[in-house]
């Protein structure tokens, strides 16, 4: 089992840096927070890029102690940073190549041939001057030499955030692939929550230099009480698999313990699990199963928390099916007018859901 | 009108080899102050910055005359030197290469501190990740992209070392084949109202120094020695 053990301490100037959590052997773990609140630094630490005291423990490995400190080169990880980075003095292949050839060659588990199709390197190899790729190019051969030196871990520090849409929606496919396949712990620095609901399989919550709350994407993104309930896009995510194609109105049924969602078509076999996302905002509630409606997907639900969202609204947080949970926010007043208490059961209306197509939670 | 005689032929020679020995040594003690400097944050960093620029502003006769003092059998490095039965190094070559490394010291220096400042952390950092030491960082990373500042140094120190006349003067003196550089050579020209034969070294002096610049600019380096 491999999994990674992080707890740091820092001081500088007024910021404090104080965390621990730990991660899980495989999958992304997402270090969330506003800009400011240590995500970096954190990372930086984990890398080693930073000697501030703390203790790592890699796949069993100890990176770090009160006694120990594994210098950057000598921790088997791979660092992908905000900006490319790619060393302007070497052609694609050789910025690819470049870690690849200081690990010995038992332990290149991954393979160059294997990196330029993940990534779809192919046709940018003989390109001689890194400079002349465009943004999302260059962030994608950074990925590949990073995955190159087989690493036990990879740290990503915002790697989309210096990119334009555009680049953004040609990357985001290739990192959803990697975490199908990856085997190693990822940890995502991100500040944009549609991007960790994407690829986070698990979250871990900074403010301020230390951690508000960690564990799994959906249960720790659908809490009532953290910042993130406050954000306009908050919502709760489910994994469903895919059950059935409706060719005639371009539809596919997926199914879970808490019954089944009608989505836009989604080109993947039966059986296959899916991330849906459901904004709170998109939700609402009705008392009674509706008869005749537009609105293709009602849930039964029951009503586990209710917290005020400003002075106008609420934010309803109800469980369905089995573990699975969905939230609601609606206006104070209708919450009054239909008296909803926590324990009752009521039906949630479902207006719109976004796939995170091949995300398994 | 006579053209180059033999002792002028041995000035150039001499000048061409106390600057290129100056400009090897340079690089050698330039490289790794210069990457100090570019990255410490140490008390003494404004210290040594200063010394190293000292050359810069002080008259060449300054330096001359303390290095003389000093190389002299009365000064320290004299005393050593003669306790070490290689007598004093004034008035000999290697007095003048001391000299010269001092006296062109900022010109190899500042070009790459100014190369690697530039580099920054980053490219270095990314290397780290990589699995490279702090070894093949160096050679891998940031000798290549600190490339156009060892240029720019090599070219400054060897110009400014050829060009240089007063710390000649003071410790090494008129010693032809020995310490009788170019510069030297035409001061004794001039004295002795030989303007010809003046020319000739002169003249030669300034298409070197011309032709050293154009190249440098043509390269695309620019003389960032900050003044």
């Amino acid at each position: 089992m491999s999994s990674v053990h992080a707890k740091f301490s820092m001081q500088r100037g007024a910021f404090v840096l104080k965390v621990e959590f730990d991660t899980p052997s495989r999958g992304v773990t997402a270090l969330f927070g506003q800009s400011g609140s240590g995500k970096t630094t954190l990372l930086r630490c984990i890398a080693g890029l930073e000697r501030e005291k703390g203790e790592l423990n890699v796949n069993g490995e100890t990176w770090q102690s009160d006694s120990f400190f594994a210098p950057v080169h000598e921790r088997s990880l791979g660092y992908v940073f905000q900006e490319a980075s790619l060393f302007p003095h070497l052609s694609v292949r050789a910025n690819l190549e470049y870690g690849y050839q200081r690990i010995s060659p038992e332990a290149r588990k991954v393979k160059i041939e294997q990196v330029i199709e993940w990534l779809g390197l192919g046709n940018l190899l003989d390109r001689r001057d890194p400079s002349s790729l465009s943004g999302g190019e260059r962030q994608r051969v950074a990925i590949g030499r990073a995955l190159l030196v087989s690493p036990k871990l990879l740290l990503m520090d915002e790697p989309l955030a210096a990119l334009d849409n555009m680049s953004k929606q040609e990357i985001m496919p290739y990192l959803e692939y990697l975490h199908r396949e990856l085997e190693i712990p990822v940890i995502y620095v991100s500040h944009a929550l549609d991007e960790v609901v994407r690829l986070a399989d698990h979250l871990v919550l900074m403010d301020k230099g230390s951690v508000l709350a960690s564990g799994s994407l959906a249960e720790t993104i659908s809490r009532l009480d953290l910042p993130t309930a406050h954000f306009d896009d908050a919502g709760a995510v489910i994994a469903a698999t895919v059950a059935e194609q409706d060719d005639t109105y371009s539809l596919t049924r997926l199914k879970f313990s808490g019954g089944e969602l009608w989505v836009g078509k989604v080109a993947q076999p039966d059986g296959t699990t899916v991330r849906a996302r459901v904004l709170a905002r998109d939700v609402s509630i009705v008392l009674q199963r509706p008869g005749a409606t537009s609105i293709n997907n009602i849930l039964a639900a029951q009503i586990i928390e209710i917290q005020d969202e400003g002075s106008a609204k609420v934010n309803i947080r109800m469980r369905v099916g089995e573990g699975h949970t969905l939230l609601a926010r609606i206006t104070r007043r209708s919450c009054d007018q239909l008296e909803l208490n926590i324990g009752m059961g009521v039906y949630a209306q479902v207006k719109s859901v976004a796939l995170m197509p091949g995300c398994s939670v | 009108m006579q053209s180059l005689t033999p002792d002028d032929l041995q000035a150039i020679w001499l000048t061409l080899k106390l600057a290129s020995v100056t400009t090897l040594l340079l690089l050698m003690i330039a490289t790794p102050l210069a990457w100090w400097l570019a990255h410490s944050r140490h008390w003494l960093r404004g210290i040594v910055s200063a010394c190293v620029a000292l050359p810069l502003v002080l008259p060449p006769t300054v330096l001359g005359f303390y290095l003389l003092l000093l190389m002299g059998p009365q000064g320290a490095v004299g005393k050593i030197t003669q306790a070490l039965d290689i007598g004093t190094l004034s008035f000999t070559f290697t007095g003048l290469v001391i000299g010269s490394v001092i006296f062109s010291l900022p010109f190899a220096v500042q070009p790459i501190q100014n190369a690697f400042e530039a580099i920054g952390r980053r490219p270095l950092e990314v290397a780290a990740t990589l699995r490279a030491g702090v070894w093949d960082r160096f050679v891998s990373v940031a000798l290549p992209l600190a490339r156009p500042g060892f240029l720019t140094a090599t070219i400054l120190a060897f110009a400014h070392t050829v060009g240089e006349f007063g710390v000649v003067l003071m410790i090494g003196g008129n010693i032809p084949g020995e310490t009788q550089v170019v510069s030297v050579a035409i001061y004794n020209r001039v004295e002795s109202m030989e303007y010809g034969a003046a020319h000739w070294l002169a003249g030669g002096m300034v298409m070197f120094s011309f032709i050293v610049l154009l190249g440098l600019y043509l390269t695309g380096n620019r003389l960032k020695v900050v003044r």
